[in-house]
Formats: C-alpha cells, sequence, structure tokens
C-alpha cells in the first residue's frame, strides 16, 4: 500500500496570519540606518513532487458524450492511470431480444447506436437474412445502401460537431447539424421517424421511397460537399486546431489491430480495414470508393479520415442514385412479409398469413449467422442464434465504439488532462451502444 | 506530414490475381467452401479440434478448451493464417439447458481476408472456466470482462477479470444465463433498498482507491471483500 498522500495545504495568505489579522512586519536595518533587504517569504505552497491526485471525470460531464466515467490518476496535469467505468446506461438489450421476434428487435436496434439508427437497422436485418437464407431485392439493397450512407453521413456530422465543441470551436458544429437536420428531414420522409428509424424489415424496408425523395437526395448531393468545404476551411489549416490535435492520441497500427479498434480508429493509424470492402455486403464491391487512411493514428488524422469518408459516402450515393432500380422493395414470401392491408381484411390467405406473422412470428431454422457491416464507428457486428423457434436464443451485438472504447487507458496515459477530452471525443463513442 | 507507419493493407497476402471479395449471395445452410483455416488446425492440433461445421458460409471450428489459447496464438502468428484481428468475444447458452454453454470467438485475418469463429463448449456442471486470449489480443479486455459479467464465464489469465457493465457489488447474477428471469431476481424494492443503501465509495475499484488510501476508511466487510477479490452473484 502506498503511502499516506492526503496533502496538506496550509490555509493562509501573505501579510494574514492564520487567524485573518494584518502581520505587522518590522522594518529592519541596520545601525547605521541603512534598510536591508528582507528574506523572501518561505513559499506557501506545499512541494506536491510525488503526490497524486485522483480525478473523477464524469459520468456527468458534457464531454464525455454521455455517461462515461473515467477515473484519472494525475500527476500534475499529466495523467499517469486512466481507468474506465462504463454500464450506466445498461438496460440489457441482449436480453431483452431473447424475448422478441425478430421484427421485433429492430426498434431496438434504433437504440443502440442512436446516431447511426438507420444503419443499424440494416445491419440487423442483413443477419437475420442470412439466418433466414433470404435474398432481398435489387432494389431494396440499394436503397439499403442510401441508408446505411446516409447515416454514416449523420454519425460523422455529430461526431465532428460535437469534437468542434470539446475542443472549443462553435462554428463548425453549427455548420454540421443544419446538415444533419436535412438528411434528418429526408428519413422523416421516408419512414416517418426522424431518430429512432426502425426503416427496415426482415426481407425489405418498412417503406419505400416517396415520390420527390430522389431529388432531395440529389439536391443534398449538390449541396453536402460545400458544407464540408466550410468546415475543411475552417478547421484543417487552423493553427488551434491542430495543436490540439496533432501528435495527440497516436496509436501504432500494430497496436490498432491487437486492441480491436476498427472503422476510422483503425483507418486513421495506417490499416486499411473497411468491412465495405474487405468483407462486403449489400454490393459495396460493386461500387466505387475510396478508403482514406491516415499516417500517423493521431486525433487529427481521425479527423482527416472521417471528413474524407463523408465525401465518399456522397460519392456512393451518387452511384446509388443513378442505379437503383425499379420494382418491388420486399421479398415475395408471404411467411416473411406481411401482406397488404386490404388484402388482410378481404382474403382468407392473407388474413392467415398475418395472423400468423404477428403472433407467431417468422421461423429461421435453427443455426447462426455473424454479419458485420462497416457502422460510422467501425465494424458493427450482429451474431444471431437462432434454435428454430420466432425468437432468436442468441441475440449479440458487437459496439464497435466500445472495443474502441476500451483502448482508452492505452491512448490517455501520459498525455495531459485536457488530452484526454481531445482524445476521448476523436474515439467517437455513443454511450448507448457501449452499455446496451 | 511524415509517414512514420508502414500502412498495413488489408489482403496483403494475397496474390495479385485472387478475385476481390464479393457480397455472398445464395449461401446454403449447411455446406460450402470451408475456410481453408479449418484443415490447418486440424493438421496442426489434430487432438484438440473436436469438429468444424461451416453454417450459412461461416466456419465454426469446435475446439477443445484446454489447447485454446495455443491455438489461438498460432492462428495469430503464423504467417499463413495470421489472424490478426479479434471480432468478437462472447458465448451462447441454448434454451434446451442440458447444451454445454458455449464461448464464441470471433477471429478475422485481414492478410487473408478470412474470417473464422472459434467455438469451446463448457459442459454444464463443471466450472465455467476458459482461457483468456488477452496475452495474444489486448482487445479481448473488455469483451471477456463483458462475457464474464453476463455470463459468469472465468477467463483464466484475464489481467482484471472485473464486472464490465454492472456494478461490482451487483448480487443478481448473471444476467444472459438462462436460468435469470427477464425482471431481474430481485423485487424492486429491493433492487431500490440496495441502490439507495450503496456507499459512494463502492462505485471506485481497490486499485482507484489506493490511489488516494481512502481504501482505508472503508467498512471492513467492504475492504475485505476488495482485497479478497470476491465475486459477487450466484
Amino acid at each position: 500500500m502506498a503511502s499516506k498522500r492526503t496533502v496538506e495545504v496550509t490555509l493562509s495568505t501573505t501579510g494574514l496570519d492564520a487567524q485573518g489579522r494584518p502581520v505587522r512586519v518590522p522594518l529592519t536595518a541596520t545601525e547605521d540606518g541603512t534598510p536591508v533587504a528582507l528574506e523572501a517569504p518561505p513559499s506557501l505552497e506545499p512541494d506536491l513532487e510525488g503526490e497524486h491526485m485522483l480525478i473523477n471525470l464524469g459520468p456527468q460531464h458534457p464531454a464525455t458524450h454521455g455517461v462515461l466515467r473515467l477515473v484519472l490518476e494525475l500527476n500534475g496535469e499529466t495523467v499517469v492511470r486512466c481507468i474506465p467505468h462504463i454500464g450506466y446506461l445498461h438496460c440489457g438489450f441482449e436480453k431483452i431480444g431473447e424475448y422478441r421476434q425478430y421484427n421485433q428487435i429492430i426498434p431496438w436496434t434504433d437504440r443502440e447506436d442512436y446516431l447511426n439508427s438507420m444503419g443499424n437497422n440494416v445491419a440487423f436485418v442483413l443477419g437475420a437474412e442470412r439466418l433466414f437464407g433470404v435474398e432481398t431485392t435489387p432494389r431494396c439493397t440499394v436503397l439499403r445502401v442510401m441508408a446505411m450512407e446516409l447515416s454514416r453521413i449523420i454519425s460523422h456530422l455529430v461526431w465532428v460537431g460535437t469534437f468542434c465543441i470539446d475542443i472549443g470551436a462553435y462554428t463548425p458544429f453549427l455548420y454540421a447539424f443544419q446538415e444533419r437536420e436535412n438528411v434528418y428531414n429526408m428519413f422523416e420522409a421516408w419512414v416517418g421517424a426522424r431518430l429512432t428509424t426502425s426503416g427496415t424489415r426482415v426481407g425489405g424496408m418498412a417503406a419505400d421511397i416517396p415520390d420527390g425523395w430522389l431529388d432531395r437526395l440529389k439536391q443534398f448531393i449538390r449541396t453536402f460537399p460545400g458544407t464540408i468545404a466550410e468546415i475543411d476551411a475552417l478547421l484543417t489549416r487552423n493553427a488551434i486546431w491542430t495543436g490540439r490535435t496533432v501528435g495527440v492520441g497516436v496509436m501504432s497500427p500494430e497496436d490498432a489491430l491487437n486492441y480491436g479498434l476498427s472503422g476510422p480508429m483503425v483507418r486513421a493509424s495506417g490499416v486499411a480495414f473497411d468491412v465495405r470492402r474487405d468483407f462486403p455486403y449489400l454490393d459495396y464491391e460493386t461500387y466505387d470508393f475510396e478508403v482514406p487512411v491516415g499516417t500517423n493514428g493521431d486525433c487529427y488524422d481521425r479527423y482527416l479520415v472521417r471528413m474524407e469518408e463523408m465525401l465518399q459516402s456522397v460519392r456512393i450515393l451518387e452511384q446509388a442514385v443513378d442505379r437503383l432500380p425499379d420494382g418491388p422493395v420486399n421479398v415475395d414470401d408471404p411467411r416473411l412479409i406481411l401482406p397488404d392491408k386490404h388484402k388482410a381484411t378481404s382474403e382468407m390467405e392473407s388474413m392467415i398469413h398475418h395472423f400468423k406473422l404477428v403472433m407467431e412470428g417468422p421461423r429461421p431454422p435453427a443455426g447462426e449467422s455473424y454479419v458485420a457491416v462497416e457502422s460510422p464507428k467501425g465494424e458493427k457486428g450482429y451474431y444471431m442464434v437462432s434454435d428454430g423457434s420466432s425468437k432468436p436464443v442468441r441475440w449479440r451485438i458487437r459496439p464497435p465504439s466500445f472495443v474502441n472504447l476500451s483502448a482508452i487507458p492505452k491512448l490517455v496515459e501520459g498525455h495531459l488532462l485536457a488530452d484526454v477530452i481531445t482524445i476521448n471525443a476523436s474515439i467517437d463513442i455513443v454511450m448507448g451502444e457501449i452499455d446496451r | 506530414m511524415s509517414n512514420a507507419f508502414p500502412i498495413v493493407y488489408s489482403g496483403s497476402a494475397l496474390t495479385p490475381e485472387t478475385p476481390a471479395p464479393t457480397t455472398p449471395k445464395q449461401v446454403p445452410h449447411h455446406g460450402g467452401p470451408e475456410n481453408p483455416s479449418a484443415a490447418a488446425l486440424r493438421a496442426r492440433f489434430p487432438d484438440a479440434v473436436q469438429r468444424v461445421v461451416v453454417m450459412w458460409g461461416e466456419t465454426t471450428v469446435y475446439v477443445s478448451g484446454g489447447s485454446l489459447l495455443d491455438i489461438v496464438r498460432w492462428l495469430h502468428d503464423d504467417p499463413g493464417q495470421s489472424y490478426e484481428y479479434l471480432s468478437d468475444v462472447t458465448a451462447v447458452e441454448y434454451r434446451d439447458l442440458d447444451r454445454p454453454i458455449e464461448v464464441v470467438w470471433h477471429l478475422r485475418s485481414l492478410a487473408w481476408r478470412r474470417f473464422l469463429r472459434l467455438k469451446v463448449e463448457i459442459q454444464k456442471g463443471t466450472p465455467l472456466e476458459v482461457a483468456s486470449v488477452w496475452p495474444v489480443y489486448k482487445g479481448a479486455d473488455w469483451l471477456e470482462r463483458e462475457c464474464y459479467d453476463m455470463f459468469g464465464i472465468r477467463f483464466d489469465g484475464h489481467p482484471d477479470l472485473r464486472r464490465l457493465l454492472l456494478w461490482e457489488q451487483y448480487k443478481e447474477g448473471y444476467p444472459l444465463r438462462k436460468d435469470f428471469p427477464l425482471r431481474g431476481r430481485f423485487s424492486r424494492s429491493e433492487q431500490l433498498r440496495q441502490a439507495l443503501a450503496a456507499l459512494p465509495e463502492s462505485r471506485y475499484s481497490m486499485e482507484e482507491l489506493s490511489i488516494v488510501d481512502a481504501f482505508d476508511e472503508l467498512p471492513a466487510d467492504m475492504r475485505r471483500r476488495l482485497r479478497d477479490g470476491e465475486r459477487t452473484g450466484e
């Protein structure tokens, strides 16, 4: 056990005694009357050499992006040790999922990584569809790509806005949130919800895009790179910005892989790992896009990688708009997809399907599947195990920001306290996903 | 800015003629091409590999728990495998309570662009213990802690196996086990009583309390529990 480290601070002020009365300091002089310089008063600061301080950052702290708690041991202003605590938002999503049918789990996926809810919906149904052995229609595949890339843009916009605020820049936040509002309006027109979209179903989507929606998307594709250019002009060559981010929180590529980092975190370190390209889904291999890779693995590279990724998402969106085929959105399988409402109330067969789907839910064959997608935070995987009933035996979320955050002691130790805020913000954590 | 690190490209071990990966289509339920690492594992560890299952295009290798760490280390280090990325560590308990609990590792080889699932079956009634892969993958730290937190599986060799999402004094057991009711074991009033009776110090770990020597001021029972590393639950 270490020695007692309570710091005794003397409560006194120069010129006052311990009771707060002024101290009369007699002027001294030599016998012949010449004044003598007084000795400097002894320092009132206690010697703090070797004294370490315990600081509790969070759980209620605006820069922890939710309810993250970091217990920091400080030597002066340098972080000696960091012990993270999570779980304040834990609500047992995985346990609840074992008591829900597959389509009933989709609303839970909105609420874990709530900045990427549409992407989570798509990721979940991709996993469920592999479990069911279903292939979606071509139109649905392209619509899902649009959903994923739009939610990637939302998530990165929120990230860049909050990262700026954490460091002290306010204006880019406003630019970013304005564009985010455009995307949310498009989601609202598409599925009727903004944040908790629940936009997909096993075997298709909740809704086809409404008339005129593609024009709004094209408008967004035209204007959005301008916003990125504005944010870029404000930040990328800004002396304060680079001073706060360059060389902070460096992760080597070997460490980044070994710590299981994914997404922009691992790409900023120089590892070109992108699930979209290396383990493709949704025909991503047919889209033309680049995987931006950093060189130094610091917070600045993470910023550059995410900014470039937004532009690459715009490229993918352009191609998706061009290739969007006509046709049905949902698979033609009455065991999976609800019949039209007018059929369910007028045809006996459709009514039976409706009843069976609502009351029992679709049943996949016994088996298991792990489907990972490239979420804005990294590799998001859904691992589902079925025993042949309509509810999964096990529904596991592989949360990317959970694994990314687990490396935070390695990232912050040795840095200044102010850099902890920068590094924590650069990871892009969403506590709803970490705690689940 | 100088290029301080070499960029690690995925697929680097493949020849340039290897076709680019594509979205899996028409995947059969059972069978299909097996991950080549499964055959390599069977050749290298004939006694440890129990069976190999290919389901929905994903290869699962069931291995014995005793040689898990050797297998994982070999998969990580061998240049012919180079599984340098640990995606996930989790566990599965089936509704059929006689079936063993399965601990699941999802590994990725970026160089070879492969995906492999390892499983260790732990029979019911035997201690839920398995080797930690933390010496090979540092990313297993929180994943294993969560698995311990939710299933009560002990990972031997993990440096700091504490509860992660739940608090350390949580007494209701392991929530993702099938014998754990959805609403929790305790009543709401009991949960509230425990929450209100908790000491603020109980939210710190022993490691943190030792930094400021607040440990000595704790009640004797909490000190004993923290010092002995006693696990709550069960």
